[in-house]
């Protein structure tokens, strides 16, 4: 036996106990605090892209692109509103608090969305001027912290969303740390400037639907009963908590995948609460067939909606639009590379950075520092937001066209089928090159 | 997730006006639970007879299948057997074997108990509500949150002689008390957490609690939110959990003791103007029995 | 002096009605009969009125209030004043929960008690409740006073910011990170303040009143006091 010229085992980490686990247990060990990080999950779902569309060919015919019609239009909160919203394209720019994001994130986002013809949504934290000047369709959240709640703001929107939860973290409350409670952030909300502002899990005057209805009602008449009314939720139990708020009123019911972003949460509740938003969209599309309310309360869905196969894909299994968030931060310039130096610094590197919580985003959007926040040109960065919104349209209008659609709405799950198992029983679409879906589905 | 409402009479004369009284605030808490409604109505009994409320289709010859000395009538899909005590499982057996398509509402000297999917406006019409008399009862109208919109779902539950429960809010540990329960003898018909409710206090009772040492251990033992208003033989009782997200209002005269979810439910009572109106405190039994 | 019977009037119409006066308007001073604890009653004002509700009134009550004054002869349902800005709400009798939640400003006086949650997540409003209040009472409470004549439920306080609460009965328990603290004569000379505008003479004197606030604990995390979250 040659002693010498063994050959050796080469080390192994454990599946189990990797490297990013041992970090966190040691991290977890010197600090005594849960990990808290801003974006959504970052674990391997099952998502849009396990998803195909069956384009026509000789049973149908598809449209001519570039010169047949197929519109991208969508109308929401037709139910009881009397000012509905119209907009031109289903991709809307979902919640994000001026605290969170910097004042000059928020106007980019509301330049962005408005030279694309669409909405964008406040945030915990209140209705800034600067977002409502540049937002020529702007929704107000109405969050248990009722952060710079006011009734002026109130009648200023164009739309109200009542925010029960949010995918990142349904079940949970804000967290914004002391490092972004400047003294605009703390003014606006009545805090003490530089400590943690910890917001409630549940609003505090209401609890259940049937008082949600009421509070609907206490809304309506304030603006007399001129907004649409959204009620927000985190994709749980999606079937009934859709069902439960058309029952409370809703004109509009927004459901936010586990996808969904977030400022700051702790990684346990982003990784651990929640399911995929493709297994959400059919439950909620089943709740509103089964009221007769699909289509007349419309449906918006978020979380991981990234190109204009996920739109088209959405919309195909029955929301009537989307929303985006973490995606339209990387339009505006979220972690780009550019910064690749500075994310090093900061211990991480660029596409990985989700430290938003800390208010050192290179970028300049996560962030209340001032000389981080010029970094932020809001007139490119809603330029670059507006040009992704068009590619985003134009990607789903390809799609419906292939598939034979002049309208985005006219697409239907039967148009889809699934490339997995998983992804096939979530959507409840059949396996490709099959009739079958498993599982019971909605 | 539903408005519920109860009614304890301590003047007799009102007593012929009971279901008016309770129908009219039945059909106020609609918004809170547009999904179906029901009641538990305490009228008048017999020593030595018991009642057997009975739900379904094709109601019209089981006394005479029955035999025996057995009379009934019926309400609308509700059929009320009243019966010898001792003849009780006998006809309970018959009806598992020969008409498993009917379900048992309530049973009990006194209790009646009905519930349908609809408006409670509907629901009340149907069973005549209003022409009934009584000492209390309770109602309910249901939003449902995780179970279907059946009539099996609907409130009141019964699971004891006698015993009823309306319930707002939404436990979160009943599959687990289910468990704990079922080995105990205690038959559940729905996946309703009000059930579980229900049963857990008829389970308590059974064991020798009072109605308030039932009530006081369900602190203990049920997790979430509810408000409850129970209703025995001869008693009426108010418990919210210690959180007390649900509403709950009440209204005492020396004529009555009133609940509702919401104080719109009490304004049509008689002398409501006068009436001490309160709001019953968390974690906190309030019990009234009749004399 | 316009009356809107309920009877008669639809609550839609009372509300239209008041946000359609000018900030100039004659029409100073309303009565609105027949409530019969109907919600969102009075909601959303913007004028320098005056609306007398006579009798109970339910949920969300005077909500989001800015300038007016509402009375209430009876007693009112969860969130009276919620998320008010300025102006007065004045309840005679009891109040449900969550009274004058995430209230900004302006002043609430009930005249009777207040139950679970008063003062929620308060934002600058001016509470004084005459009898006595229920537990979880301002929970994240951030600024404003909260003055209580008779006693507090559990958990006053509980994860408190910057209000001040003031309470002359007993207090059941304290919440996280709430503590009693001196009251002091600019204290004092605020308390009296606010029992003045609640219409309280001298006969309630200040110097019975305990003063309770936050220990500044939770503002920012530290591993030992964990088990407060």
């Amino acid at each position: 036996m040659d002693l010498e010229n063994i050959p050796q085992t080469l080390p192994r980490f454990s599946a189990t106990f990797d490297p990013h686990t041992l970090a966190e247990i040691r991290r977890a060990a010197a600090t005594g605090i849960y990990d808290i990080r801003g974006g959504g999950t970052k674990r391997k779902l099952p998502h849009f892209d396990d998803l195909l569309f069956l384009g026509a060919s000789v049973s149908r015919y598809p449209l001519e692109g570039y010169r047949e019609k197929c519109a991208t239009d969508v109308w929401l909160g037709t139910r009881f509103a009397k000012k509905p919203i119209h907009l031109k394209t289903p991709v809307t720019i979902a919640g994000m608090s001026f605290g969170a994001l910097s004042g000059a994130a928020k106007e980019a986002l509301g330049r962005g969305a408005t030279i694309a013809g669409t909405s964008t949504t406040t945030g915990d934290g209140g209705m800034t001027p600067e977002e409502r000047g540049q937002s020529q369709t702007l929704i107000y959240q109405y969050l248990p912290s009722r952060y710079g709640m006011n009734p002026d703001d109130l009648r200023r929107a164009d739309a109200i969303e009542v925010v029960v939860g949010q995918g990142a973290k349904p079940g949970g409350g804000g967290m914004l740390l002391g490092q972004k409670i400047s003294d605009r952030v703390a003014m606006m909300r009545n805090l003490p400037k530089g400590i943690d502002q910890r917001s409630a899990c549940r609003h505090p005057d209401w609890t259940g639907p049937d008082d949600l209805e009421i509070k609907i009602e206490e809304l309506r008449e304030i603006t007399d009963w001129e907004k649409p009314i959204y009620v927000k939720v985190g994709a749980t139990r999606p079937y009934y908590d859709v069902a439960l708020a058309v029952k409370s009123g809703a004109d509009v019911v927004v459901l936010d995948g586990m996808q969904g972003g977030t400022a700051a949460t702790q990684d346990v509740f982003i990784e651990h609460v929640g399911i995929p938003i493709l297994a959400a969209i059919r439950p909620a599309v089943k709740a509103l067939q089964d009221l007769g309310m699909h289509r007349k309360v419309q449906l918006i869905v978020s979380g991981g909606i990234r190109s204009g196969a996920d739109v088209a894909k959405a919309l195909a299994l029955g929301a009537d639009a989307v929303a985006i968030g973490t995606a339209a931060l990387v339009a505006l310039g979220d972690n780009d590379p550019a910064y690749e130096e500075e994310y090093r610094k900061l211990g991480s590197t660029a596409g990985a950075y989700d430290d938003w919580q800390e208010g050192r985003d290179p970028a300049g959007i996560t962030t209340q520092d001032p000389e981080l926040a010029a970094r932020l040109d809001p007139v490119q960065a809603g330029r670059r937001l507006a040009n992704y919104l068009s590619v985003l349209t134009l990607e789903a209008q390809t799609i419906a066209r292939a598939c034979g659609k002049s309208h985005l709405h006219n697409l239907e799950p039967e148009d889809l089928v699934a490339l997995t198992l998983e992804a096939s029983a979530m959507a409840g679409v059949p396996l490709a090159g099959t009739n079958w879906i498993p599982g019971q589905t909605f | 997730m539903c408005g519920i409402v109860g009614l304890f009479l301590k003047n007799s004369t009102l007593e012929p006006r009971f279901g008016e009284l309770l129908a009219e605030m039945l059909v106020v808490m609609t918004g809170r639970g547009p999904d179906s409604a029901g009641f538990a109505v305490y009228g008048s009994g017999e020593n030595g007879r018991i009642k057997l409320t009975v739900r379904g289709d094709d109601l019209d010859s089981i006394v005479a299948d029955l035999g025996g000395d057995i009379s009934g009538f019926i309400r609308d899909t509700h059929l009320v057997l009243t019966l010898p005590e001792r003849d009780e499982q006998r006809v309970r057996d018959w009806l598992a074997a020969s008409r498993p398509d009917l379900a048992v509402t309530g049973a009990g000297e006194r209790i009646e108990l009905y519930k349908e999917v609809g408006l409670p406006a509907d629901v009340a019409k149907r069973f005549g509500l209003a022409g009934m008399s009584g000492t209390h009862g309770i109602g309910h109208t249901r939003m449902a949150t995780e179970s279907a919109v059946t009539t099996a779902g609907a409130h009141p539950f019964s699971t004891g002689t006698d015993q009823c429960l309306v319930h707002n809010g939404s436990l979160s540990n009943h599959r687990s008390l289910r468990r704990m329960l079922e080995p105990k003898g205690i038959r559940f018909s729905t996946d309703n957490d009000s059930e579980v409710a229900a049963g857990y206090l008829s389970w308590k009772l059974q064991e020798g609690a009072t109605l308030a040492e039932a009530l006081e251990a369900s602190l203990d033992d049920l997790d979430g939110f509810f408000t409850f208003v129970v209703g025995t033989e001869s008693g009426f009782a108010v418990l919210r959990d210690p959180v007390s997200c649900k509403p709950a209002v009440m209204a005492e005269t020396d004529d009555y003791v009133a609940f509702g979810s919401e104080y719109r439910a009490l304004a049509g009572l008689p002398g409501i103007q006068n009436a001490r109106v309160f709001e019953p405190e968390p974690a906190r039994v309030y019990a009234w029995e009749r004399n | 002096m316009p009356v809107v019977d309920l009877a008669e009037t639809t609550k839609r119409d009372l509300n239209a009605q008041l946000h359609a006066l000018p900030a100039d308007t004659n029409a100073t001073h309303w009565t609105v009969e027949n409530s019969e604890g109907q919600h969102a009653l009075a909601v959303g004002l913007d004028v320098p009125i005056t609306v007398e509700i006579n009798g109970h009134a339910g949920y969300y009550c005077a909500g989001m209030n800015k300038q007016a004054t509402v009375v209430v002869d009876g007693n009112v349902g969860v969130g009276v004043a919620e998320n008010m800005l300025s102006g007065k709400v004045h309840v005679k009798g009891d109040a449900s929960q969550s009274a004058g939640a995430t209230a900004h400003g302006g002043l609430l006086v009930i005249d009777g008690d207040a139950s679970a949650r008063c003062g929620i997540s308060m934002k600058g409003v001016d509470i004084v409740v005459k009898g006595s209040i229920g537990a979880m009472s301002a929970f994240m409470a951030q600024s404003g006073n909260l003055v209580v004549l008779g006693d507090a439920g559990d958990a006053l306080g509980d994860s408190i910011y910057e209000a001040r609460l003031y309470v002359r009965g007993t207090v059941k328990s304290l919440g996280a990170d709430c503590i009693e603290k001196e009251l002091r004569d600019e204290h004092k000379a605020d308390l009296r303040r606010l029992l003045d505008a609640a219409g309280l003479d001298e006969t309630v004197s200040v110097a019975d009143f305990r003063r309770y606030g936050s220990a500044r604990g939770l503002y920012n995390f530290h591993v030992d006091n964990s088990s407060a979250y």
